[in-house]
């Protein structure tokens, strides 16, 4: 995992947080470094170009230059102004009270993810107490209405479909009324997969919009888009008109610099994102997580910040001096399991290390071992706990027992653990190393 | 490596024009900065990758200097080459003396059910519908075994299917088995649309694959994965997953009438080995094209 987190901006980073001062010449290393990066996050083109060319402007300002830290300060800027492109006060979903029909309409190309986003909106506001109708409007793809069928069901919501019938427009229109009579405060209508240049579809979902005037137009778009992305949501917005923009396929390790290249040529919000294939996985929208992930650099700010909540700065250093003595025991390693339940769950702590997110796969996780560990350790007394070298053969039976684990795993806990000191005491007397880790971490030096 | 040699001014206009652009500026006497930047522009706005758009401009600059010229011509010709010998096709005839199984593999929503259609609809014509089975393999997303199952009845085509959740496995290998009772020669076998950073589901793949190696003795058994052509870099990372995970033999480019340009497909063939066999570019069942090396050169390049 730790060879994995290096990712390329970290590594940026990393070199500037080491010099107290920006050259002109090192923002403009940085600058071709952060450019390719965001090519390779498949951010177009050029709107890397017209953003790159501002951010040089400010980080050539003072405030860089006689920044206490200069290499944070240049990642403030880049990641504070890609935030700001990114968010929008808009971003949450623009629906009405119970007494009326809001409508909201999907659209996008064929394979964005359309239905199945439909779908989580539709059971997310279910949960959120709204009476939530889909309806079925995808009639060119083959089996689409049956799909929603199936979806609609998982999601507990009602499905209106009218089989056979072959304009999107009518089965649009008989929803929204079926739904008004039917006392639904909410319609989500799935339509069908269309490229930005098919006249005819594109003047058909521009029908069906102007038929049932959707509270919200959202644009469903793929995160792995490319180059093309911008040409796409040009035309979706001029032809048809978007109130907010879904990204999906967020579970994909594609870093997503399409959602840079929707915001600033739509200039409407990013209300969601897709992240599975669950029903349940559809997340609000982060701009500030985006902008780490766009940038490769994981969430580091706020791990950066939650980091700092949960250890003081005190213990950080009573732990680096057992670390260094191989005094670490049992104790401490408890500590950390607390520490780390503190800052929210190992998934979403994961999600949150630069380069971590999309590499390391979730259903690797061992998260009941970790918690097989702690039931264990809370199983020992406090001086087994402080020296684990004296838990024999009936300790740990009794702590097995305690903890509803086995011998078996509790020699595998001491194994571990016992690797674990030997390991950290290796870290602690590389300096170089240490040092590396704990300004990444504590945003120190 | 350095890649905006200047700010320039933003560029406008289309890409056609930009296009044209190039080699109006290839004509130019001598081929300076400003030309560079404009080729490396033009092929990572066609999603070829910034790394690879350098290197391709480095080699160009080499063989230029290599063969001493400056010369418009030249430099068209040479270029074009460069980009060619990175392409890799394949046919993907079947062998018409034993049974043909084409797996086909992808993420989601690229297309891997209507590619199979069109597949279908494409071969029908050379060795007789008759002669083709479907596999109905996509047995986890909603509908898509009624999906292929449309496609089935719309194209006269048989689809050996079994209950949604079935295993996959066991869909392809009852195909298998059916397809050689009944003397057929092609099975295109669906499978669901799974991410490739779930190593569960590659996982699973793997498994399938084993099943139907073991049961497809004689057979001719390929892997074709399929790529969206709107899908930037990450193309690259799916392509290197499954390819690491089954081995595959041939990439299948849809939405090409995105007018995405498919740059990605340099770095999959060049980094893979993998020939590219067709492009989708419409939702008729005759939009399934052989690749054509020239005409996808002429469009990435706006020729």
């Amino acid at each position: 995992m730790l060879e994995k987190i290096s990712d390329q901006f970290s590594n940026i980073f990393r070199t500037l947080a080491g010099t107290r001062v920006i050259t002109e010449k090192n923002i403009t290393d940085a600058v071709e470094e952060i450019k390719i990066a965001l090519l390779e996050a498949d951010v177009n083109l050029r709107i890397v170009r017209r953003f790159i060319n501002s951010t040089i402007e400010e980080a050539k300002g003072e405030t860089v230059l006689k920044a206490v830290n200069p290499g944070q300060q240049f990642t403030k800027i880049v990641y504070d102004k890609l935030t700001d492109l990114l968010g929008d006060s808009r971003s949450k979903l623009e629906l009405r009270g119970p007494d009326t029909v809001s409508v909201i309409l999907m659209m996008g190309l064929q394979g964005s993810g359309k239905t199945t986003t439909a779908a989580k909106l539709a059971y997310r506001l279910t949960r959120n107490g709204r009476r939530v109708l889909l309806a079925a409007a995808d009639l060119v793809r083959p089996a689409a209405v049956e799909q929603l069928r199936v979806m609609g069901k998982q999601a507990g919501v009602e499905v209106y479909a009218e089989d056979g019938e072959k304009d999107a427009v009518k089965v649009a229109k008989n929803a929204l009324a079926y739904a008004k009579k039917q006392q639904f405060d909410t319609l989500i209508i799935d339509t069908a997969g269309r490229i930005h240049l098919d006249e005819v579809l594109m003047k058909e979902i521009a029908a069906v919009k102007k038929a049932v005037s959707p509270l919200e137009a959202l644009f469903v778009a793929d995160s792995m888009t490319g180059q093309q992305a911008v040409e796409i949501a040009k035309e979706f917005e001029e032809k048809v008109g978007m109130t907010g923009v879904v990204l999906t396929k967020f579970d994909s390790d594609a870093r997503g610099g399409a959602a840079i290249s929707l915001k600033t040529v739509t200039g409407k919000p990013l209300k969601f994102i897709g992240t599975g294939e669950k029903i349940e996985n559809l997340e609000e929208f982060f701009p500030d997580r985006m902008a780490s992930r766009i940038l490769g650099m994981g969430d580091v700010v706020s791990l950066v910040e939650k980091a700092q909540e949960a250890i003081d700065q005190k213990e950080a250093e009573e732990l680096e001096a057992k670390m260094a003595k191989a005094a670490f025991t049992l104790e401490d390693y408890l500590l950390q399991f607390q520490r780390v339940k503190k800052m929210g769950s190992v998934k979403n702590l994961l999600q949150m290390i630069p380069g971590a997110a999309g590499q390391i796969d979730e259903d690797k996780i061992d998260l009941d071992g970790m918690k097989k560990e702690e039931a264990m350790i809370l199983s020992m007394t406090i001086q087994e706990r402080r020296n684990h070298r004296i838990i024999g053969p009936s300790r740990k039976k009794r702590i097995a027992l305690g903890s509803g684990t086995t011998v078996y795993d509790v020699n595998r806990l001491l194994n571990k653990f016992e690797k674990m000191r030997l390991m950290m005491k290796k870290v602690a007397k590389n300096k170089k190393y240490q040092e590396n880790l704990l300004s990444q971490f504590e945003g120190r030096r | 490596m350095k890649l905006f040699g200047r700010n320039k001014q933003e560029t406008t206009g289309s890409r056609e024009s930009k296009g044209f652009r190039l080699f109006s500026l290839l004509s130019s006497s001598s081929l300076s900065d400003a030309f560079y930047t404009e080729l490396e522009d033009l092929m990572v706005e066609g999603d070829m990758g910034v790394r690879l758009a350098v290197s391709v401009t480095e080699e160009l600059k080499t063989r230029l200097k290599n063969e001493k010229t400056r010369d418009e011509a030249a430099a068209r010709r040479i270029l074009r080459d460069i980009l060619r010998e990175s392409l890799l096709t394949d046919s993907l005839r079947p062998d018409p003396d034993v049974l043909n199984i084409d797996l086909i593999l992808g993420v989601n929503g690229v297309g891997k059910t209507t590619t199979i259609a069109k597949l279908a609809h494409f071969y029908a014509a050379e060795i007789g519908k008759e002669k083709i089975v479907l596999a109905a393999g996509d047995t986890f997303r909603a509908a898509a075994i009624d999906q292929l199952a449309v496609h089935g009845d719309r194209l006269g085509i048989r689809v050996v299917r079994h209950a949604p959740g079935a295993d996959p496995g066991a869909v392809i290998y009852d195909a298998i088995s059916s397809a050689k009772a009944k003397n057929s020669s092609l099975i295109l076998a669906d499978t669901a649309g799974r991410m490739h950073t779930k190593s569960h589901l590659i996982e699973e793949l793997k498994k399938i694959n084993k099943i139907i190696e073991n049961k497809a003795a004689g057979c001719r058994l390929r892997k074709i994965l399929v790529l969206d052509a709107t899908t930037g870099q990450n193309s690259v990372s799916q392509a290197e997953i499954f390819h690491e995970a089954v081995g595959i033999d041939a990439v299948i480019l849809t939405k090409y009438d995105s007018l995405s340009r498919g740059g990605n497909l340099f770095a999959v063939c060049r980094r893979f080995g993998l020939p590219i066999a067709f492009t989708g570019v419409g939702e008729g069942y005759e939009d399934l094209k052989p690749f054509d090396t020239e005409q996808f050169l002429d469009r990435f390049l706006g020729e």
